[in-house]
């Protein structure tokens, strides 16, 4: 059982209601730190975003929206925008469906199930930074253990495969990692859901002579809408907001052809000092996100009104 | 989860069931031991043809050599302080405010927690604008004060949402006894509750050192001068513009990763709880 369940069931613990002034000693340094670590940052943001900015930083005075109208006239953020909608989709599906059957594996009792679900949490504990340099080594043109892989399976003849450099494949690595270090998250948040399944309902069905798969289609997949909920939601957030990946691996390039509106505000603003335009569009991501965390919210209110 | 006491007894479909678990663990372990076996390797063997898996002179030398080739005691030194740091301060800010939440009713109380967990959505990297200025606004460019703060806001949200679960798990009547014994509200905190709540105290310390450890995109835009630099943005420094001196570079990032790896791996059990905020059940 977890604690934020317990969390239920000890409503009774709590003192009468108070007002806010006698919570602000207790709860006034939290809220101080968030107005200063995200709200701060955020409405400096927007405030920028409708400012002249020179690529050195200096605001020359208000300038409606004209950051806005300089980014939309950029001809490359089109195709950034489609890749930017293509790489979330993509990589939070992928992750979802692979991580389904994984949870129900690693749910399985076998020797040594401990060390699998160990080896499982390694991609999630370790610096996505560094995992991607790894696989940078890995897909390298001559040693890479990719290339070295495919030739001694005999799959790959004559010339190895490029994989960062090659425009044809360069976005599908990129999708390949993002998928990787996504999948433990969503597996043990999977994990956890399957647990939190009473073993008398499933045993119910079983008696009742539902085969495996009916008991995994009929009882247990409905029981874990919430989870899978939560679970894409927040793989929707840290898919899109995934710059270290990109970073490490192609920087975005060649070009601009494996940028995301994430990295592509990043480069403006920090490689190429366009500043403007750079803020408008995160502004525009930052808008995103701000919708998806109030999906968030309210698919999360049910269960958060009975903490 | 109570262990299973049951004897294991091999069928076929049960030997399937344990091979793909083994094969599946196995993928996602294998980038890492790929990058261990690299950082045995002597540099010439890198691009040796044919290639070799394993490393034909083990080169553990490199673990010696790698820290007088670059700055990594300064990068592992900054990244030390800048999580302890940031785990302090999280400690000390959501504490309170996650035991008031857990205890008592009061006006702003949802709104209180709906503005942490909106906080926990946001990564810094929407706002790494609006932070930098911020930053440059206060003078804190390259400095590790600024990382700490920004890890800390942005690492809150966990431990506030776990603690307040443990905290409300801890009957209010044994508190309210130790306050009838003459201690106040703050030490029945410290010594009763707690000590009760410790595992998940532990957890929110680990999560929070852990997720400033790995912290790249700050540390990435704030701190520019090498020496400064913590170790998730300083191990740039082994990819040079022709050559990169990749058993180093390895050498270094599984000095990075081992020990954050059993940290978290020690917490498996809180993690999901504290990240899902009370949504999975």
């Amino acid at each position: 059982m977890t604690a934020t369940s317990l969390a239920t069931k000890k409503v009774k613990n709590r003192r009468p209601a108070n007002s806010i002034l006698s919570a602000l000693p207790w709860i006034g340094p939290a809220i101080l730190l968030i107005l200063l670590v995200v709200v701060w940052p955020a409405i400096e943001l927007i405030r920028i975003s409708l400012t002249k900015i020179t690529s050195a930083g200096a605001l020359e005075g208000f300038n409606g929206i004209g950051n806005y109208k300089q980014l939309f006239e950029n001809p490359d953020l089109r195709t950034i925008a489609i890749r930017t909608v293509i790489w979330v989709l993509t990589v939070v599906f992928l992750t979802v469906i692979i991580s389904l059957p994984l949870a129900q594996l690693i749910n399985q009792s076998f020797p040594g199930r401990k060390f699998v679900r160990w080896a499982m949490i390694v991609p999630w504990a370790a610096s996505v930074v560094m995992t991607s340099i790894i696989w940078k080594w890995m897909l390298e043109l001559t040693s890479g253990e990719f290339n070295l892989t495919l030739r001694q399976l005999g799959l790959q003849d004559g010339q190895p495969v490029d994989w960062l450099r090659d425009p044809r494949y360069s976005f599908f690595v990129l999708i390949w990692v993002a998928v990787f270090v996504s999948i433990p998250f969503t597996t043990f948040v999977i994990l956890a859901g399957l647990q939190s399944i009473p073993h008398d309902i499933v045993e119910a069905a079983q008696v009742d002579g539902a085969n495996s798969w009916q008991v995994y289609r009929g009882i247990k997949f409905p029981l874990l809408r919430n989870s899978l909920l939560i679970a894409t939601i927040i793989n929707l957030i840290n898919v899109f907001n995934s710059f270290p990946i990109i970073w490490a691996l192609t920087r975005g390039g060649p070009g601009y052809n494996t940028d995301t509106t994430t990295t592509f505000a990043y480069k403006m603003a920090f490689v190429e000092y366009n500043m403007g335009p750079s803020t408008a569009l995160g502004v525009i991501n930052f808008g995103f996100i701000m919708l998806i965390v109030l999906i968030y919210l309210r698919v999360t209110k049910a269960t958060r009104d009975q903490a | 989860m109570s262990k299973q006491k049951m004897k294991f007894v091999w069928t076929p479909k049960k030997a399937a069931t344990a091979i793909s678990a083994y094969m599946v663990g196995l993928f996602f372990i294998y980038p890492y031991i790929n990058m261990l076996l690299t950082s045995l390797k002597p540099h010439g063997e890198l691009y040796s043809s044919p290639t070799k898996r394993l490393p034909q002179s083990w080169q553990f030398d490199n673990y010696i050599e790698v820290w007088s080739k670059a700055p990594i005691a300064k990068f592992l030194t900054a990244s030390i302080v800048v999580s302890i740091c940031a785990t302090l301060l999280v400690l000390i800010v959501s504490v309170p405010a996650a035991y008031y939440v857990a205890r008592n009713r009061f006006r702003g109380r949802s709104a209180f927690l709906l503005l942490v967990l909106a906080t926990q959505m946001f990564s810094p990297t929407a706002l790494i604008i609006g932070i930098f200025r911020e930053v440059k606004f206060f003078g804190l460019l390259d400095t590790w004060l600024a990382l700490i703060i920004v890890n800390a806001g942005f690492n809150l949200a966990f431990a506030v949402w776990l603690l307040s679960g443990f905290f409300a798990s801890v009957p209010v009547e044994i508190e309210e006894a130790a306050m009838v014994d003459g201690c106040t509200r703050f030490s029945a905190l410290r010594r009763i509750v707690l000590p009760v709540t410790l595992p998940g105290l532990v957890t929110a310390v680990i999560f929070t050192f852990v997720a400033t450890w790995n912290e790249f995109t700050v540390a990435l835009t704030v701190v520019s001068s090498p020496a400064r630099q913590p170790i998730s943005t300083g191990i740039t420094t082994f990819v040079g513009q022709y050559d990169v001196a990749w058993e180093y570079l390895f050498t270094t990032t599984a000095i990075a990763i081992i020990p954050v790896v059993i940290l978290f791996i020690s917490i498996e059990k809180y993690l999901v709880g504290g990240l899902t905020a009370g949504s999975v059940k």
